[in-house]
């Protein structure tokens, strides 16, 4: 495995005396992976000691292994609701691991070249907020890009650190916003020199990867730290030939959604941290919002899932990668379609590609993102990720067969050739840069007024406006209202986007802050 | 020393065939392939289980996909199977000498040598000229084809198994685009009669219904198929399977059959009450 890593150790992290690019990277062969301890999974094995003991529980959950709720029996299974169990002695506490939790989480460490891992059981969403609370508190600056999941800007609003946003180059023809670029983040520092953090998404939901080293070795020399959005890369850490993962890169924090590409249930994911960040600080941020009693069908799941991923991810990933490659060569050669990839890459806004991903470009076939996404799954009964304006995502996973492939290819073929029509109406852009006036903490708990959305230009948001899939808001507090972005959010809703985020279950009617 | 082969039709019915022997087990890359002998049926073919054919009934389904579209177009040289690994189709059609292209497409190479080895009088289908197999996903080699076929029959049988993607609509849209302006296609429709089997027989009619202007069903008896009955759908551009039907043509030819007559073309084609219903309820819906 190819990676980086540090031989300087930092005895303490503090917050006001920021890492000091002190360490050495080395190009390494360096980071071996125990393969013989990652055979273990000791939540796992813990769970099924447990189980064959046959205690009976005078403890939570109450339906007490599925007897007092056999209809939840009948949907889950006996195995299922049987491993529902509570924390105990035998079994650790993930509040406070001190035995099987905690092995399990050195066990992922390793398996993902960080110093720590955390298991994370409400979503990567905690696992970003997580790692966001431990770096910036109130009045804090944090550089990042605006196509951020809501996820990152919700922590903002919990902390009340100010968003310094990058522009992101966009695509003209396929419409996405695209990388986290050197020369703008540089120019950002020199104007925020007292920034704290800067977060990149690695990649982005479509694929689009930063130069992550480079942002790094940046933000590093500045005294700032890293924190990295994979809730789209975990498989980057274990497939051949993939963009380099954060750890690798020299990165202090990453969020990985392990049951996206890593296989495990949903809800669960995992925090790493690197470069002497204190394990027992991040510990406390956690406990702050994380439930105290974790599911053991989630922290099992991610267990077993890393024990897959460090044992046999390499082969999985590259038969992902050989099943996507498959798949965007099918449908490019059916014409109208365009499924991007390499050849977009250009050495800054577009550094690199994750070519698991399967993003394709709809609009040349006369058809938005969310119409073709509408018409896979109405009439062909296939669920993809999503579609936007311009796009759509299908998710290519370990689970994947070849035959399902030829389903996918097969029905954007029928859709050409049934629902082709003229396109040159149709809306490009999936992003609108957005003018933030105030922090989102401070918008979001202002005074606000609920008006027409029609009738919001030139108003301060005060809260989020999103399509769901991807979750990347539209509108978030403390933004100016454009006319083009009420256009944009007019125009996905007419064309069947589900638009989330608004106090207004319909999102008809945005709260703008009281002048 | 009783030995039985069972296969569950339903949850609660299954079918018991008396078997002599097991001939052949094997796991292909899609599938587990078993070849019984057995006193009643002779020998039978099983994928993961389910009985695909026997030598006592096969003639029933061969004739009935072949000699139904035969009787209709009036014109048919090219012919397209999918899924037709037993060679049973392709045989029934080399019989028709205007035929002067077949090509059959399966995914499962090792089907089709077991078909070779075990059944030889249904693969002889394989031996003529005219005929070409295509190891290939099915909906993959129709994604080129445009206006090429006069007849295509799906062969294929089940709709959750590995070919499910025959079953699809866009495995009908492609299918639409690969026949010509007159062409027909024959498909495996499924059995109606026991609850989960009429979920896929009336999905199978509404995706055919919206993709094609003529779309009918016909039926037969099979003894292996789940419930005995067995329906087969007759899609077309152009050519109803009644109104343009010509027994004449067909009776002509002086074909030998066992199963398929020209009374019974069109009797095929009335169906059960039940039926009926099932099948308009999805036209209308």
């Amino acid at each position: 495995m190819k990676g980086l890593y540090q031989i300087c150790m930092y005895m303490t992290f503090d917050r006001k005396q920021v890492v000091t690019p002190a360490f050495v990277m080395l190009d390494a062969e360096g980071w071996k992976m125990d393969l013989e301890r990652q055979k273990s999974a000791p939540i796992y094995e813990a769970l099924e000691k447990f189980r064959k003991k046959r205690v009976v529980p005078f403890d939570v959950p109450g339906h007490k292994r599925g007897r007092g709720n056999p209809e939840l029996v009948e949907l889950l299974g006996e195995k299922c609701v049987g491993l529902d169990v509570n924390s105990m002695k035998p079994l650790d506490n993930l509040c406070h691991p001190v035995s099987v939790i905690r092995e399990a989480e050195e066990l992922a460490a390793d398996a993902f070249m960080a110093e720590h891992a955390f298991l994370m059981i409400g979503g990567t969403t905690s696992a970003v907020q997580s790692m966001i609370l431990s770096v910036c508190k109130s009045g804090d600056k944090i550089i990042l890009p605006r196509n951020v999941h809501k996820s990152v800007i919700n922590a903002l609003v919990i902390c009340g650190a100010v968003p310094v946003y990058v522009e992101p180059e966009v695509n003209d023809r396929i419409g996405i916003a695209l990388a986290m670029e050197t020369a703008p983040l540089e120019r950002a520092i020199k104007e925020n020199p007292d920034a704290v953090a800067v977060l990149v998404n690695n990649p982005t939901y479509y694929g689009i990867c930063s130069d992550l080293k480079s942002i790094v070795k940046l933000a590093h020399e500045h005294g700032i730290q890293v924190l990295a959005d994979e809730a789209h890369g975990t498989h980057l850490y274990f497939g051949e030939d993939l963009p380099v993962s954060a750890m690798a890169a020299g990165a202090d924090y990453a969020a990985v959604s392990m049951h996206k590409s890593g296989g495990s249930l949903t809800q669960s994911s995992l925090l790493l941290t690197n470069n002497g960040v204190n394990a027992d600080y991040v510990r406390q941020i956690i406990n702050l919002t994380q439930t105290t009693s974790a599911s053991y069908l989630l922290l099992s799941s991610l267990d077993i899932s890393r024990r897959n991923l460090a044992l046999r991810g390499r082969e999985s990933f590259a038969r992902v990668v050989q099943m996507a490659e498959y798949a965007r060569a099918e449908i490019n050669a059916i014409g109208g379609y365009y499924a991007y990839s390499k050849e977009l890459v250009n050495g800054n806004s577009v550094f690199d590609y994750d070519v698991t991903k399967l993003s394709v470009h709809t609009q040349g076939i006369g058809l938005t993102g969310i119409e073709v996404y509408d018409l896979l799954r109405d009439e062909y009964d296939i669920q993809i990720e999503f579609g936007d304006i311009g796009n759509i995502l299908a998710y290519i996973s370990i689970g994947d067969r070849t035959r399902d492939i030829e389903r996918l290819v097969g029905a954007l073929s029928d859709i050409k050739r049934l629902y082709e029509r003229d396109g040159s109406g149709l809306v490009t852009g999936e992003y609108v840069q957005p003018q933030v006036v105030m922090s989102p903490q401070k918008a979001f708990y202002s005074n606000k007024i609920s008006l027409p959305i029609e009738e919001t230009e030139g108003a301060v948001c005060g809260e989020f406006v999103m399509c769901y899939p991807p979750g990347i808001p539209i509108l978030a507090p403390g933004e100016r209202i454009s006319r083009e972005i009420i256009e944009y959010i007019l125009y996905a809703g007419q064309k069947g986007c589900s638009l989330q985020g608004t106090e207004d279950p319909e999102v008809k009617r945005l709260n703008v802050i009281r002048q | 020393m009783e030995m039985w082969f069972s296969e569950m039709h339903t949850q609660n019915v299954k079918i018991s065939i008396r078997t002599d022997k097991q001939l052949y087990s094997a796991q292909s890359d899609y599938q587990r392939i078993d070849v019984f002998e057995s006193p009643e049926f002779g020998r039978f073919v099983t994928l993961d289980g389910d009985i695909i054919f026997s030598e006592a009934d096969e003639f029933i389904y061969n004739e009935m996909v072949t000699h139904v579209p035969m009787s209709v177009h009036p014109n048919a040289k090219k012919v397209l199977i999918i899924g037709g690994g037993d060679g049973g189709v392709a045989r029934e059609f080399c019989r028709y000498n205007e035929i002067e292209e077949i090509d059959v497409v399966e995914s499962d190479d090792m089907f089709v040598e077991v078909c070779r080895k075990f059944f030889p009088e249904t693969a002889k289908g394989f031996e003529d000229p005219r005929v070409k197999i295509y190891y290939e996903d099915g909906l993959r080699f129709l994604r080129g084809k445009i206006n090429a076929y006069d007849i295509i029959v799906n062969d294929s049988t089940d709709p959750f198994g590995h070919t499910e993607g025959l079953f699809t609509k866009e495995f009908y849209g492609s299918c639409y685009k690969a026949l010509k302006e007159d062409g027909i296609m024959v498909y495996q429709h499924g059995s109606p009669f026991y609850d989960e089997d009429e979920v896929a027989c009336r999905s199978m009619h509404r995706k055919a219904y919206k993709s094609f202007p003529i779309s009918r069903v016909y039926q037969a008896h099979i003894p292996t198929c789940p419930s005995g009955y067995w329906l087969f759908g007759f899609a077309s551009k152009k050519y109803h399977p009644l109104n343009d039907f010509k027994p004449e043509s067909f009776n002509k030819r002086k074909l030998e059959t066992w199963y398929y007559t020209t009374n019974l073309h069109t009797g095929a084609f009335m169906l059960p009450k039940y039926v009926e219903d099932l099948l308009e309820e999805e036209e209308n819906s």
